[in-house]
């Protein structure tokens, strides 16, 4: 699976952490649904390490499209409420 | 594919199919995006040029400030040492909001400098995707009959779409941030219209309007504070002036 971090590039994960990934990311659009920021901020943060730790960074010139895209690292919560919001971005 | 630069790339892949459909030979259609790719580096470089213009603007303006700092804290001595104490007062009042304005373009400076930092690194990052373009459209162009040349003209273009949707993203949010930063220098700048920090010298009697909300922003405490430091600094090597207090042709 491929995951982009908007901002910092293209990382290959294996398929295992899609699942991992999505239950982050349902759990993320509660806590915005419910304005719970703190909780967000947790989760978001949980998603980006996951990334971080399973993920290799592709070569920069693979031209290949991201199966997921996860926005800047430093999103507002204001900007949160609008990516984390109905299915999330990884649609169930 | 969700998130904001995934609705972009979407876009970007709709009109790369749509030119392949309407394009007879695919070589075309690759040379064509190239061009495309390589105008909308442009694009970004133009992006990253306000960054920085932004960026040197309210680095003027932070100078100007500093300026009058050191200006205003030497007129609110030299109402001091005339015994003129309400000057110098509102000198230090004026003062204190002057820095206080200061800090915040500081900080808004520093952002500025790490946002440019990291679009010239997205930059350096999509030139090497257009890169990566132009030598497999080469290899498209020669290896590929034009039914597969269009599956992978429509991958690699949509490699490199994305990174520029993702180029664009970065670029929305530094322009969205400069935008807020503009409106804090304008106020800035009104403040110095209404003559905030203006030369007292040149100022009817204090208590003015200005002077009456600047005692209002919670600077108070802390100009008395430095109101009784400059008094005792003053005070100490100046016992032989007490005549001078009612002079005000020096102001």
């Amino acid at each position: 699976m491929i995951v982009r971090i908007s901002g910092e590039g293209q990382f290959e994960l294996p398929d295992e952490d899609s699942e991992r990934l999505n239950e982050l990311d349902n759990r993320a659009v509660n806590a915005v649904e419910q304005g719970d920021e703190t909780g967000f901020r947790e989760l978001w943060t949980q998603m980006l390490e996951l990334v971080a730790s399973d993920g290799n960074a592709l070569p920069g010139d693979e031209l290949v499209e991201s199966d997921v895209i996860l926005p800047p690292r430093d999103i507002s919560f204001d900007e949160a409420k609008g990516e984390f919001s109905g299915e999330g971005l990884i649609p169930d | 594919m969700p998130g904001l630069a995934g609705r972009m790339s979407t876009v970007m892949k709709a009109k790369i199919s749509r030119l392949l459909d309407r394009s007879e030979d695919p070589g075309e259609t690759l040379d064509y995006g190239y061009q495309k790719q390589v105008e909308h580096l442009q694009q970004v470089k133009k992006g990253i040029a306000d960054v920085v213009t932004s960026k040197k603007r309210l680095q003027m303006q932070s100078q100007k400030l500093e300026q009058q700092v050191v200006k205003l804290d030497t007129q609110a001595r030299q109402a001091l040492s005339q015994g003129r104490e309400d000057l110098a007062r509102a000198a230090l009042e004026r003062k204190s909001v002057a820095q206080t304005e200061l800090q915040s373009l500081d900080q808004q400076v520093n952002e500025l400098e790490a946002q440019q930092e990291q679009l010239t690194q997205a930059e350096q990052k999509l030139r090497g995707k257009i890169e990566a373009f132009r030598t497999k459209k080469e290899v498209i162009k020669a290896q590929y009959s034009a039914a597969e040349a269009q599956v992978k003209i429509s991958e690699a273009a949509t490699g490199v779409g994305e990174e520029m949707a993702d180029v664009g993203l970065a670029i929305q949010r530094a322009e969205d941030k400069t935008e807020q930063m503009r409106a804090r220098g304008a106020a800035v700048e009104e403040l110095e219209a209404a003559g905030t920090f203006e030369d007292l010298t040149q100022l009817g009697p204090p208590q003015d309007d200005i002077d009456r909300e600047l005692s209002q922003l919670g600077s108070g405490a802390q100009v008395d504070d430095e109101l009784a430091k400059m008094k005792t600094e003053l005070g100490s090597g100046e016992g032989d002036k007490p005549a001078l207090g009612e002079g005000r042709e020096g102001a």
